[in-house]
């Protein structure tokens, strides 16, 4: 399995936009700053057609670490979720079809 | 933050027109989407990375009236904060 990387991205960009390399680069990470910046001032962002990155408040719970058994307390902390917008979903599943990768549908 | 918003702020602070920011923006997403959609992971440093997981076929039931119901076999996605992305939202 290949794995898309920032690179790749810096690269069809600044194709697109005939720009100098760096200032594609530039803008890509000024892209991905921006959400990030806007997620850790507690702000959701909505992509439509790709997805919404959500913030979630989680309260103190207790757990249990798994190797020692011992409980523990978790504190509150905020964790962050993505939601694939419907669009996004389908587009995975009929690439799959496409290129025949879909797992188990003809499969005995 | 919507979508344009987003566009807007980049516009903004590299001194693009709003065209530009715009494209810049879509095509960071349609290429995490085109990956994606040709079943490749996506790997974003300081960010977080985008994969998919394979869900099997299987006979489901419908909740409501508990009739058998076959599920067929999917890919979901899944996204995963990277430490930096993880750490600044939980401060």
């Amino acid at each position: 399995m290949n794995t898309l990387t920032k690179a790749a991205i810096v690269d069809k960009l600044y194709k697109t936009l005939d720009i100098t390399h760096s200032d594609a680069q530039d803008l890509v990470e000024a892209v991905l700053e921006t959400i990030k910046g806007t997620l850790e001032s507690g702000e959701v962002v909505k992509l439509p057609g790709f997805g919404n990155f959500d913030v979630r408040k989680k309260r103190a719970r207790r757990g249990r670490n798994p190797k020692t058994g011992e409980e523990v307390e978790i504190s509150a902390r905020n964790v962050m979720t993505f939601h694939p917008s419907n669009i996004l979903r389908e587009r995975v599943n009929v690439g799959a079809e496409k290129t025949g990768q879909k797992s188990s549908r003809n499969a005995t | 933050m919507t979508k344009s918003a987003l566009i807007n702020a980049l516009a903004r602070q590299k001194g693009l027109s709003r065209k530009d920011a715009e494209t810049v923006v879509n095509t960071v997403f349609e290429e995490i989407s085109l990956s994606l959609e040709n079943g490749n992971r996506v790997e974003l440093r300081g960010f977080g990375s985008f994969g998919l997981k394979e869900r099997r076929s299987r006979d489901g039931r419908n909740p409501k009236t508990g009739d058998k119901v076959f599920v067929d076999s999917k890919r979901v996605l899944f996204f995963k904060a990277g430490k930096e992305l993880r750490e600044r939202v939980d401060q």
